[in-house]
């Protein structure tokens, strides 16, 4: 299963990730291996089997509607790489 | 080419919990920015969310409330996209397998009740608050930076999604009002537009009248109140039709209303299409409300708004009804006596006019001043009414002020009037009887509203008939 | 009092700090002489801590474990700096239990790796052979634990990453039943898969260290409490034990003879203690297992990465566009290629049109998986094969082949999948480096991989002193 360039970049740009014009073609050549490898999922005939998303069969794992304390502002902050006041900066959005 | 709207709704309801929906960080407002945080809600590298149980049980009620099949299994899913209000880059939501489903709400309406099917509701949370700082206006186009406060980052939101059973703006402020009474009512949001407790978004197309089909349609965002998104609406109906009529075709795109300037541009245009990459959040396990929750809820409902408006109607006319019931105010209206529809009025217009708090008003006094509204000076009723929500207020204070309606007090007020308006005199004489109002109205003045409107007006038909 | 602490295990270790012939801070001293004498060749430590904070036994964490004030970087540069405000559960027990932090260990990048070389602060060596890479991608605490620069360590397995690492380091590792050992805090790879488990010199320090962390945590909702309680193995012999060996896993392509050779012998030893051995079929699991995985903990991974975006710690770059702008070069300054391969890898298997038959399917797979696991583990008590198809390979071998990388854990993955536990013992020598046995239970059956991996142990005979250091 080979993936293009185009899809490369698609992918590249929802995951936010910004990539050189030879990291494109080094990973679209990875990434075709890849997929041409874990592509053999698709051999197997599934319908009818359900799918497994979590290994323990759990449900309803909840907790009070009771309040904790939350940081101080200091701690909330403190990794915050630009703030401003007591809120995080960012370039425009 | 006759034109028939088609309006489907997304409502946010902003929950009452006391915490987010994932964290244990108190939810609402007040507090400085960022002072309701924690790693969970900050999304510090491990952190684990952890459902809010009361979260879930609003949900579960609304959705009953709605008419809504209850699941037997929902899941939690994430969905992905970067912005900055998003501290995990992704929002837990539901998607394939949400808490409620396929209800039906019905809205009492003049011709006959109005049924918008529930597509689903369900639980997620909210994102955080972005405010966009400097340029020209401060708007989003031309911000410098972009400061962040998670504060209200995970807060329970139940998204409700109708189907496209609307057909006109007003039936869409009509089932909004209704639903936000409903969901007041319920405990479980205090639904404000101002404070975004309740937001919409309004999805609109038209269609020929007596067809069926669903034509393209557009997305109007961020509505902040009922009145602007009637407004919103019905301009964009017109925008449609007009596109179609042009022989053109409407285009699926999400518009920003902005009512200051009564128009919708488009937001700017997504860079690519967006792709949440939907998936089961695996730090979750699935929620399956046991039977005896659900009924124990079901059986907590209180009296629906709906079935109150219904009752109503048949004694005030379904326009007061549904005003009385979505104001909230029918609680009162049912305590006070005297004539159903002269109380309805009274409390619908001059009571709310004088922004009386109902909840404080003594309804048997106010049942007594009502029923002497014809007896006293109307500014004397005004009066009493903007004071009824006093403590200690009674009626008898003001009932002693009886109306003057005697005739040797009004006559030489009466003479006054038509000396200074002969040219009135003359026309009414002349055959232009519609002018009495314009007189009763100068007497009542000259009086300072103490006189009898009725002892007046015949008065004055004598004196100018002579 | 000397202390080798090649040698010393934990639960030794303990002896003495509770017969008083020792203090906590004379034991953390001795580790700390010897990562100063040999932290320098191994880079096993990313940071160390000089506070002796705790009565106990010291430990190691692999820097994957959030730990309050102390920098965690899940061997990321988009994480350089960042200090934790809160401790993980992991963190908080072992502090609990007046274990000592020594410091946290090296790891490939966000756990993804399988040699530790995709770690943005340099590989760890392997003991064994400094030429070599220690496994991954828990290789600081394999290291530190095999060189005597810890008693014990934590590590965290997605697809092998404890066990892999303690066989190719010739250690102890258990990778426990998912949703025994808390995730809060755990810097996140694959959220239905991570799972922290001890690195020990011993099976028995093993279980002491399981003990001390396993068990229900309100912030984590997957977790569970232990339906027994962790026994420390005594038993010597492996009376009415019953032992499968699955085909597929035992007679893999890329299994070295070596490694073949000493999992056979250790198989003669299982019967002389006691054991019934018969082999027995995992056709699909094995088969599909990899691929399963390499769909399902890129598709999670790629969602739990999403964080890394500058807004509230860690690296920020390009401050002088749009956000966008900025995210699109932290990320690309932050990540190394092994994340931003899987991060694409993910997007792409979750994306539109893609999801059914990538991680919908792969979802289906992992039934089956489980299915074929429960099967053979109602016939068996344990499963046996060997961790990793190869000894440690030298650096560089496979930095340059994403997939042949990835085949290094094809024995380690399947039991993951169905979220069973596994525990790698040495179990011999090949070509002088150790080879790792994998035992594989049901689901909870840690007291049973506890007794099996103990007997196995004694009766082996190990030596896991690194040979070029003893
Ligand atoms: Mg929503
Ligand atoms: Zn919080």
């Amino acid at each position: 299963m080979a993936i293009s360039r185009g899809e490369v970049l698609h992918v590249a740009r929802l995951a936010r990730l910004e990539l050189s014009d030879a990291e494109v073609e080094r990973f679209r050549e990875q990434l075709s291996a890849i997929l041409e490898a874990v592509g053999k999922v698709a051999e197997l005939d599934l319908s009818g089997v359900e799918p497994t998303a979590h290994p323990l069969e759990l449900s309803n794992v909840w907790a009070e509607d009771e309040p904790q304390p939350s940081l101080d502002a200091g701690e909330a902050l403190a990794s915050a790489p630009d703030r401003e006041g007591h809120f995080f900066r960012v370039p425009p959005a | 080419m006759s034109w028939e709207p088609v309006i489907g709704l997304e409502i946010h309801v902003q929950l009452k919990t006391r915490t987010k929906l994932f964290c244990r960080c108190e939810s609402g407002f007040g507090a400085a920015e960022n002072a309701r945080t924690c790693p969970v809600c900050l999304a510090h590298p491990g952190t684990l969310p952890v459902p809010n149980r009361l979260a879930v049980e609003m949900t579960i009620q609304l959705g009953l409330a709605l008419g809504c099949e209850v699941a037997e299994r929902a899941v939690f899913h994430r969905k992905n996209y970067f912005y900055p209000d998003l501290s995990k880059g992704y929002q837990i939501s539901q998607y394939d397998e949400p808490l409620c489903s396929g209800g039906r709400f019905s809205v009492p309406g003049p011709a006959g009740d109005l049924e918008v099917g529930i597509v689903r509701a369900h639980l997620e949370e909210d994102a955080a608050k972005n405010v966009h700082v400097g340029g020209a206006e401060g708007r989003i186009g031309g911000a410098t930076r972009t400061l962040v406060d998670f504060n209200r980052g995970g807060t329970p939101l139940v998204e409700i999604v109708t189907g496209p059973d609307l057909h006109s703006a007003d039936e869409a402020r009509r089932f909004l009002q209704l639903l936000r009474q409903t969901v007041v009512e319920l405990g479980v949001s205090d639904a404000e537009m101002e404070k975004g407790t309740l937001r919409f978004d309004v999805n609109v197309s038209v269609r020929p009248r007596g067809s069926s089909e669903l034509r393209t349609r557009t997305e109007l965002k961020n509505m902040n109140s009922f009145a602007f998104a009637a407004k919103g609406i019905e301009r964009e109906l017109e925008r449609q039709i007009a596109i179609y009529e042009g022989g053109g075709e409407v285009v699926q795109e999400t518009l920003h209303f902005d009512p200051s300037r009564e128009s919708a541009p488009p937001l700017r245009s997504k860079e690519e299409a967006q792709d949440y990459r939907y998936l089961p959040e695996p730090d979750l396990v699935p929620l399956a409300p046991p039977v005896e929750l659900v009924e124990r809820l079901r059986a907590s409902l209180p009296e629906l708004p709906a079935a109150r408006i219904r009752r109503l109607a048949a004694d005030v006319g379904l326009e007061l009804a549904e005003g009385l019931v979505t104001s909230g105010r029918d609680a009162l209206f049912d305590r006070v006596p005297g004539d159903r529809r002269m109380v309805a009025n009274v409390l619908m217009n001059q009571l709310a006019g004088a922004g009386v708090d109902p909840t404080s008003v003594d309804p048997a006094e106010l049942g007594k001043l009502i029923e002497a509204r014809g007896r006293i000076p109307r500014s004397v009723f005004g009066e009493a009414l903007a004071s009824s929500g006093e403590p200690g207020f009674t009626a008898e204070r003001y009932l002693g002020e009886a109306a003057i309606s005697d005739a040797s007090a009004l006559d030489p007020v009466i003479e006054r009037v038509l000396a200074a308006n002969e040219a009135q005199a003359a026309a009414y004489r002349a055959g232009k009887e519609g002018l009495l109002g314009f007189f009763v109205g100068q007497v009542l003045r000259e009086t300072g509203g103490k006189a009898d409107a009725r002892v007046v007006s015949e008065r004055l038909r004598e004196r100018l008939q002579a | 009092m000397t202390i080798d602490t090649l040698r010393l295990t934990a639960e030794e270790a303990a002896g003495l700090l509770e017969r008083g012939e020792l203090s906590a801070a004379e034991l953390h001293a001795a580790y700390r002489a010897a990562i100063e004498e040999r932290n320098g060749e191994l880079n096993a430590y990313l940071t160390l801590v000089e506070r002796v904070e705790g009565a106990g036994v010291p430990i190691a964490l692999k820097d994957v474990i959030s730990t309050r004030g102390v920098e965690t970087t899940a061997g990321s540069k988009i994480l350089a700096g960042y200090r934790p405000v809160f401790d993980s559960t992991v963190a908080a027990r072992c502090r609990a239990a007046g274990f000592p932090l020594l410091g946290k260990t090296n790891m490939d990048e966000f756990a993804m790796g399988s040699s530790t070389e995709n770690s943005a602060y340099g590989p760890t060596r392997n003991p064994w052979d400094t030429t070599r890479v220690p496994g991954g991608s828990s290789g600081g605490s394999a290291a530190a634990v095999s060189a005597g620069l810890a008693p014990w360590a934590l590590g965290s397995d997605t697809g092998g990453s404890v066990k892999q690492p303690a066989a190719l380091c010739g250690i102890v590792g258990l990778r426990p039943t998912y949703g025994t050992v808390s995730r809060y805090g755990i810097v996140a790879f694959a959220s239905s898969l991570d799972q922290v488990g001890p690195m020990t010199k011993t099976v028995r320090d093993c279980a002491l260290l399981y003990r001390a962390i396993a068990g229900r945590d309100p912030r984590d909702s997957t977790t569970v409490d232990l339906p027994e309680p962790v026994e420390l193995p005594e038993r010597d012999d492996l009376r009415g034990v019953r032992i499968g060996v699955p085909r597929e896993l035992n007679e893999a392509e890329g299994i070295e003879p070596g490694v073949s050779a000493a999992v056979s012998r250790a198989l003669d030893l299982a019967r002389e203690l006691g054991a019934e051995v018969a082999a027995c079929e995992l056709p699909r699991s094995v088969e599909y297992g990899l691929a399963c995985y390499y769909l399902i903990a890129p598709s999670e991974a790629s969602s739990n990465l999403a964080r890394y975006d500058g807004v509230r710690f860690g690296l920020r770059a390009g401050g002088d566009g749009d956000a966008r702008r900025m995210y699109e070069q932290t990320r690309r300054e932050g990540f190394g290629d092994e994340p931003k391969r899987r991060i694409m890898l993910g997007t792409y298997a979750l994306s539109a049109g893609y999801y059914e038959a990538y991680y919908g399917q792969a979802q289906k797979v992992r039934t089956l998986i489980r299915q074929e696991f429960a099967a053979a583990l109602e016939r068996f008590d344990v499963l046996v094969s060997p961790t990793s198809p190869t000894v440690a390979f030298p650096l560089g071998a496979k930095t340059a082949n994403p997939l042949a990388m990835y085949l290094s854990d094809v024995l380690a993955i399947p039991p993951n999948m169905a979220g069973l536990p596994g525990l790698s013992i040495p179990c011999g020598l090949s070509e002088g480096l150790p080879v790792g046995l994998q035992l594989v239970g049901a689901q909870f059956a840690e007291n049973v991989l506890f007794r099996v991996g103990h007997a196995l142990e004694r009766a082996v005979g190990f030596d896991v002193v690194p040979r070029r250091l003893a």
